[in-house]
């Protein structure tokens, strides 16, 4: 039935190689023994050890990684109750305003809600630092979980919450025993989105750091303005790496939770 | 009993994002626009403050009469702002325009292939988009240097005689936004191609129509919602960019996003930056709304 | 001379050698990968008829009307219509329209919009078009929506549109894949003899692919019916009620009782069979099994009779049992008799009177009998 034409391989394998070579490129030439990033000239890894004396870039890491965390889990909760509001209750005032709050900040030029969110800081006296970076993530991470988890939402058949509210189940318990579990899978993702996106967020992070708390990308981009070196490169590919683990590990446990799925309903229709 | 508690979650779960979202989305815009018709001062922070709400509704209205528009005059008056929006808008719309053309091919390659690699291929589509835009960005600086690997790469094969200067030019602009906003552009596309009913194009070759045809009056046409999702989701931000001029531009390169930055860090003009957030916004407004419009009717459709 | 069932025509064009095939499968095999849809068939269909192809999912019935189609290459043998090779035709290039299963309405276009599509890849001048299309619509009956849109249709309207569609190029060949799978029971019952009419005004070739042998009964001049991409039997819908070559058959067509059993004596076209479950039952039959072979004798539900007394007539096939179960489905009564060795069969008789004095109750032993003529011998 599905043609899969030479044209279609083609273009998904150039497509690909160009999403994929820079990046490729960019860890091979942190393992350049030079300094210079476009000339191979042997293997080192030299410039990770070089990292952990940084102290600097580490602080910055330990930084990044404590809003990340705190952010994306303050977000989780926040989008899981505005895709809840968005896909439940089709009914209420002000639903305009609010499903455009929340995809405005899916497209919103990063400068923009930077700014906007340090004058709201300046304005009510906040101090600046890691709580108003931490606030200013979660607030347009909050957007991308509500997206994911309302797609979900979309296909949810409601009618196992009527038979669990039938059964004698409160909506709120309804909510923590039937709803959650059958959306965890997406939840969890919106987290693991809002999460990389924390840790990858430069220009909303500049505008409301203050002074003493430096994320990881300012750091990055601060040494970048200076020029390209492999240490760069280095503290690059270790990012990656992180991510691409953790998205490895997460496809490898949802596979495998979908494959034990499978069996379970094909042990279940198999005659007896 | 639980009929009252029940009504109070169903609140809860509204207000509480809800009034999130006016916190620290919606009051931090009219924040701009106060602040972007204020005086610049020497101070910290460096604006006179035109009006606060603790000095009650007179005061308000004795203030609006205040509101300097001078600050706008100015934008409109110096050719470096008018200029730098327009290439912004003009930049991020080549950029749009070459991103869907090379993402439609690898969204409609993505949405034939069998059905069993489909969500492999999907992974591999998001999983760049994992890892941090900075570190996408910087990856091209050595790779279009003059000195750089695509150069070295010409030479050798002996395309070109002497290395092609694409580093800090628009072109290289253009690679950094259609590379880094790829993935916006084939996810919608995707999810529009892949939900297309393979028949209609059996069903438009059965009545007569080459393939080619085929595809241009019937699963085009079809795929419109996507492709007006993507050009927003790759316009809209791109319009506003920082990060792409900044590292992969020249000097000469005018970018909205880039003047406000300096604007704001280097000349710690926060009313005129203010001011510039604004009128980009305004900019904004109509393709925002075409978006929410895309997505809302999207939403409807899977309901 | 007898025949079986009622003939709709004087339309036999298979009983006539002199008569070209319009339609030809000659060795079609179709392999994807490892499983083979089609397996080496051969078929032939006639100008002007209403041919079924009849079998359960994945019997190969669709891979062949897709292969006609265009949408398929068979991985051998050809595939002739009205005297040319099909081989190397693009779908776009073939005098035959399909009617899609899910109809495959453009959705972005109007009923007009859709009817017209394939009249414009012909470059047919705009007039035409426009005649033509208010010719469609009113052989539909569809005249008042020409305006709307796919998704302004019901399902029984929007099956309308997708066969005036396919229609609007004067096809040689109809093609139409479970044309009538996603209407209810009686609206499928009524479109079966408007598509039965159609057909027949517009004195075109219609191959039609359905699970639905009641459906493929009503409609066809011919039934394939097929079982793992081979062709089982083809015949008149009622040679393969009555006459069906095959157990397969037999069982896929409608319900049946089979008598399995050696062959005791074969005289005068009379075959004696000694059942396995301990009667002696005698069917006329134009195969003659040798004497001591297994053989099975068919004999489907209406043919038996069930009563208390022990039939009248000493020639028919008798056996005592008692009935099971019971259904009164209206315009006949299904009965469910167990034998008195304990195998189970299956009568069903007609309704022909309104009321009845002292009708059969269950656990009433009765006597299950059929005549020499109810039924057919197998061989195995």
């Amino acid at each position: 039935m599905v043609k899969w034409s030479r044209f279609n391989i083609a273009s998904i394998v150039l497509g690909f190689g160009f999403l994929y070579l820079p990046i490729v490129l960019l860890v091979i030439f942190s393992f350049n023994e030079s300094k210079l990033v476009t000339v191979w000239t042997g293997f080192s890894t030299k410039w990770y050890g070089q990292l952990w004396q940084n102290q600097g870039l580490m602080d910055a890491a330990w930084v990044t990684i404590r809003v990340a965390l705190l952010s994306a889990t303050c977000a989780t909760v926040l989008g899981t109750l505005a895709a809840l509001a968005l896909v439940r209750y089709t009914q209420f005032r002000g639903r305009l305003l609010f499903s455009g709050m929340v995809y405005a900040p899916l497209v919103m030029p990063e400068v923009i809600t930077g700014l906007s969110l340090l004058l709201l800081f300046v304005a009510i006296g906040f101090d600046r630092g890691f709580w108003t970076i931490t606030l200013a993530h979660i607030t347009f991470t909050m957007c991308f979980v509500a997206v994911v988890v309302q797609s979900r939402l979309l296909s949810f058949d409601q009618s196992i919450e009527e038979a669990a509210q039938d059964l004698g189940a409160t909506p709120v318990r309804t909510f923590m025993e039937v709803t959650l579990p059958v959306i965890s899978p997406a939840v969890f993702s919106g987290w693991v989105l809002a999460f990389t996106l924390s840790l990858d967020d430069l220009v909303i992070a500049s505008f409301t750091s203050g002074p003493g708390a430096t994320t990881l990308p300012m750091k990055i981009y601060s040494q970048v303005r200076l020029g390209v070196t492999p240490e760069i490169n280095a503290i690059c590919t270790i990012l990656i790496g992180i991510v691409a683990f953790g998205v490895v590990i997460a496809s490898f446990v949802t596979r495998r939770r979908e494959a034990q799925r499978v069996r379970d309903e094909q042990a279940a229709f198999a005659p007896a | 009993m639980s009929n009252i508690a029940s009504a109070i979650v169903r609140r809860l779960v509204i207000i509480i994002p809800y009034s999130w979202l006016l916190i620290f989305f919606l009051i931090p815009f009219f924040i701009v626009f106060r602040i972007s018709v204020s005086e610049t001062a020497v101070a910290m922070p460096p604006y006179v403050p035109v009006f606060a709400l603790s000095e009650g509704f007179a005061a308000f209205w004795e203030k609006v009469s205040q509101f300097s528009l001078d600050n706008y005059v100015w934008l409109t008056q110096d050719a470096l702002y008018l200029n730098a929006y327009l290439s912004s808008v003009v930049i991020a719309g080549i950029s749009t325009f070459f991103t869907l053309l090379i993402a439609y091919p690898i969204a409609y390659g993505m949405a034939q292939a069998p059905r069993s690699i489909r969500s492999t291929l999907l992974m591999l589509v998001i999983l760049p988009f994992w890892t941090s835009f900075l570190i996408r960005v910087y990856a091209w600086i050595s790779i279009l240097k003059p000195e750089g690997l695509l150069n070295q790469l010409l030479l050798s094969v002996g395309i070109i005689d002497h290395p092609l200067i694409i580093l800090n030019t628009n072109t290289a602009i253009y690679i950094g936004i259609v590379y880094s906003y790829l993935p916006f552009m084939v996810l919608p596309l995707y999810s529009a191609l892949e939900k297309m009913d393979g028949t209609l194009t059996e069903a438009a070759q059965d009545l007569g129509c080459t393939p080619i045809r085929a595809f241009w009056r019937v699963t085009f046409p079809l795929s419109i919602p996507g492709v007006v999702a993507g050009c927003m989701l790759v316009f809209i931000p791109a319009v506003g960019e920082f990060v792409i001029p900044d590292l992969l531009g020249g000097s000469e390169t005018l970018m909205i996003g880039k003047t406000l930055w300096n604007e704001f860090n280097a000349n710690r003009d926060w009313p005129v930056s203010s001011a510039v957030a604004a009128i980009l916004l305004l900019i904004l407004v109509v393709p925002i709304v075409l978006f929410q419009n895309a997505q809302a009717k999207a939403e409807s459709r899977d309901r | 001379m007898k025949s079986f069932g009622s003939t709709r025509r004087s339309f036999a064009p298979w009983n006539d050698p002199t008569s070209k095939p319009f339609i030809s499968f000659r060795n079609v095999t179709k392999r994807f990968g490892d499983f083979t849809a089609v397996d080496d068939l051969s078929l032939d269909i006639y100008h002007r008829e209403f041919f079924a192809l009849l079998g359960a999912s994945g019997c190969g019935k669709s891979t062949l009307l897709r292969m006609l189609a265009g949408f398929e290459q068979p991985t051998s043998g050809e595939i002739i219509l009205d005297g040319q090779s099909l081989a190397g035709t693009p779908p776009y290039r073939r005098p035959v329209n399909m009617m899609f299963q899910s109809y495959a309405l453009f959705p972005h276009m109007t009923v007009e919009k859709n009817i017209a599509f394939g009249l414009r890849q012909d470059g047919m001048p705009k007039p035409d078009i426009a005649a033509r299309v208010a010719q469609m619509l009113k052989l539909v009956k569809m005249e008042k929506f020409a305006g709307r849109k796919p998704h302004q249709l019901s399902g029984g309207q929007r099956q309308r549109v997708a066969l005036a569609r396919s229609l609007a190029k004067q096809p040689k060949v109809l093609l139409l894949d479970e044309p009538l799978g996603a209407l209810d029971k009686k609206l499928r019952e009524e479109t079966q003899f408007e598509l039965m009419d159609l057909q027949q005004d517009l004195g075109l070739t219609f191959v039609v692919v359905t699970h639905d042998q009641e459906e493929a009964m009503t409609m066809a001049d011919r039934i394939a019916v097929m079982s793992q991409g081979r062709v089982a039997q083809v015949a008149t819908p009622a040679e393969i009620y009555e006459a069906p070559n095959s157990r397969f058959v037999a069982d896929f067509i409608g319900d049946v009782n089979i008598f399995d059993g050696k062959v005791s004596s074969v005289e005068n076209h009379v075959v004696q069979i000694e059942t396995d479950i301990g009667f002696t039952v005698r069917m006329h039959s134009n195969e003659t099994p040798a004497v001591g072979a297994q053989a099975g004798c068919i004999v489907r539900p209406e043919k038996l009779r069930v009563s208390r007394a022990a039939p009248a007539d000493a020639s028919a096939n008798a056996v005592q049992g008692e009935l099971w179960d019971i259904a009164y489905l209206g315009d006949m009564t299904v009965y469910h008799a167990k034998l008195k060795n304990g195998a189970m069969v299956k009568a069903s008789s007609l309704n022909a009177v309104r009321a009845v004095e002292n009708p059969l109750g269950y656990d009433e032993p009765i006597w299950v009998s059929f005549d020499e003529d109810a039924g057919m011998v197998l061989k195995d």
